[in-house]
């Protein structure tokens, strides 16, 4: 493999950590919410999550790049603080992916806590745990299986981006260029012994990942 | 320090509604009877602070937890109570001492009856320490449902028909050490229960519930002596009497001894001495005006009429006997009570057909 292979690799699984762990913390509060509110805007608010599941990924990436440009409000806002612009850097990729993402670990996090029910929060409560305690030391705990699934699904998705990065990221090696791009480049070169190294190398991965998804996650316990 | 309990909580919904201003012992055993959609569980879920009742009030021995008047609401979390729920709810993934020790780590206070030795061994949970919830039988779970409450130092345990989803084997497994309980702690329980036997041999004071409403609330044989209730609880009618063990005889029966007088029963295990709880139905209980000379029937105690009221059973009344200070109920036909004149004050012999002992 060539070094601009490698760096595609490791290009790649930087995005899919920093992606999953960013989406492992503001994912969590969303599903919780969306698990225990009643309010109206639970709909609304289910759908834009999901609307990533459904859009084609240049829609997403199209109008991203119109609000994180130079004339969109987000690109104004990083221009004024002295960031610069994020289409087109390793940041912007980052949080165009956590868009692209969310569905895959907000639903399995979100269906973990309404299986939990009601019942072990009042009993911590009983307890004397607060709120805040009994998120912590009960909720989380029983919704280990949906943090799971939904940090494999969310790491697994953004690896096999690629409509989204070509928007927003271009392709720049080092900075943007991921995987699925370059696997794309060396096929527009007719490089196909180097594509089927990164390809076969995905297919490899995805299955494992999936493999592991399957087997290991145990099925939810019943909540006692 | 007195623990005599304030409840006043009314709730309003498209279906349902509860209404009750209750005065509660601050000791013993409280059972909040009725059946179901009577509101007893709702009114546990407000004394906890699960369920929001806006302008209730509830207070434990001063201790206010919620008050309309000063808008005060304690939060669940902040309440010293302790809560047993139907089905045991035990965390799975902590281990039982993991489970027990949860409320008592976070317990501002020392448990009343002692730590996790003390409490384990009170309800013979100390073998199953290191054990997982999803190892346990029914009966286990929820007696470690009831030391991980008790472990949490609660000035007041809630238990919501906590045998009602085990079966026979594992109420009876699980009755004595609720009796224990009973006997060793100092804090009031509240009961709720639509079991009228666990409710005979384990509350003190009886509260009965009816859509919402309070049906009657007071010493348990002072409720199960009336005879005004409405049929909804008059058709199982009887009173409880405690029994001293006072005799087990050569012809393989046991003498017992209560306020009132004697009772003979089959021969019981119990060690003489012991207290039992024996109910006695109405429907068990004739009335006769002299003392039968020739009869099979071997328990015959004196009482007066104290008064007596029609039934729902077309052709039958119930009449509230006085045996030395303890009420007797008997159901007798309406005939029965025309051709012998029962009226209050009327001295007689009641003779009790059958006693079902409650232990």
């Amino acid at each position: 493999m060539e070094s601009a292979d490698l760096a595609a690799v490791w290009l790649t699984l930087k995005l899919a950590t920093v992606v999953t762990l960013l989406l492992l913390i503001f994912g969590t509060p969303i599903a919780w919410w969306l698990a225990r509110t009643h309010s109206r805007l639970k709909g609304v608010v289910g759908a834009i999550v999901a609307l990533p599941l459904v859009l084609p990924p240049t829609v997403l990436g199209f109008y991203l790049l119109i609000t994180m440009g130079p004339n969109g409000p987000v690109g104004r806002l990083t221009e004024a603080l002295g960031l610069g612009l994020l289409p087109f850097t390793f940041p912007g990729l980052v949080i165009a992916s956590v868009f692209y993402s969310l569905p895959f670990v907000v639903q399995p996090i979100q269906n973990a806590f309404e299986a939990i029910g009601e019942r072990p929060l009042e009993v911590a409560a009983t307890l004397r745990a607060s709120p805040w305690d009994a998120f912590w030391s009960v909720a989380v705990p029983l919704a280990r299986p949906g943090f799971l699934s939904g940090a494999i699904l969310g790491f697994a998705h953004t690896v096999g981006e690629f409509g989204i990065v070509l928007m927003i990221g271009g392709n720049i090696p080092e900075k943007t260029r991921v995987v699925s791009v370059q696997i794309y480049d060396h096929v527009e070169a007719l490089e196909y012994t180097q594509a089927h190294w990164l390809a076969g190398g995905m297919v490899i991965f995805s299955f494992l990942v999936l493999l592991g998804l399957y087997t290991f996650n145990p099925t939810r316990r019943k909540v006692l | 320090m007195s623990n005599d309990i304030r409840a006043r909580f009314r709730i309003d919904r498209k279906d349902f509604s509860l209404d009750v201003d209750l005065a509660l012992p601050g000791r013993g055993i409280t059972a909040l009877f009725g059946h179901s959609g009577s509101g007893k569980t709702t009114c546990l879920r407000a004394m906890a602070g699960l369920e929001r009742a806006p302008g209730g009030h509830f207070a434990i021995g001063g201790e206010v937890w919620q008050d309309a008047a000063s808008g005060l609401f304690v939060p669940t979390h902040r309440r010293a109570l302790g809560m047993v729920f139907q089905e045991a709810s035990l965390f799975p993934h902590l281990t039982v001492r993991g489970n027990i020790e949860f409320g008592q780590k976070r317990a501002a206070s020392v448990p009343p009856a002692g730590g996790v030795p003390e409490i384990a061994d009170l309800l013979g949970i100390g073998h199953l320490l290191e054990r997982r919830p999803a190892e346990l039988s029914g009966g286990e779970r929820q007696r470690v449902a009831i030391a991980r409450a008790l472990l949490a130092a609660p000035r007041i345990l809630l238990m919501d028909e906590p045998l009602a989803a085990l079966d026979l084997k594992r109420k009876l497994e699980i009755l004595p050490y609720l009796e224990r309980l009973h006997r060793e702690l100092a804090i009031p329980i509240i009961y709720v229960s639509h079991a009228p036997d666990e409710v005979a041999r384990l509350a003190d004071h009886l509260v009965l519930l009816d859509q919402g409403k309070v049906v009657a609330s007071g010493a348990l044989n002072a409720v199960l002596s009336r005879i005004d209730l409405p049929a909804a609880f008059a058709d199982d009618a009887g009173v409880v009497i405690e029994a001293t063990v006072a005799a087990h005889e050569a012809d393989d029966l046991t003498r017992l001894e209560f306020t009132g007088g004697t009772i003979f029963v089959s021969r019981r295990p119990e060690a003489i001495g012991t207290v039992l709880r024996c109910r006695i139905h109405a429907r068990d209980v004739s009335l006769a005006l002299v003392p039968p000379q020739q009869s099979s029937i071997l328990n015959c105690v004196s009482a007066v009429v104290s008064d007596l009221a029609p039934t729902d059973t077309p052709g039958h009344v119930l009449v509230r006997l006085d045996v030395v200070g303890e009420p007797l109920l008997a159901r007798i036909t309406r005939r029965s009570a025309e051709r012998l004149d029962i009226r209050p004050g009327l001295a007689l012999r009641a003779q009790i057909k059958a006693v079902a002992l409650l232990a």
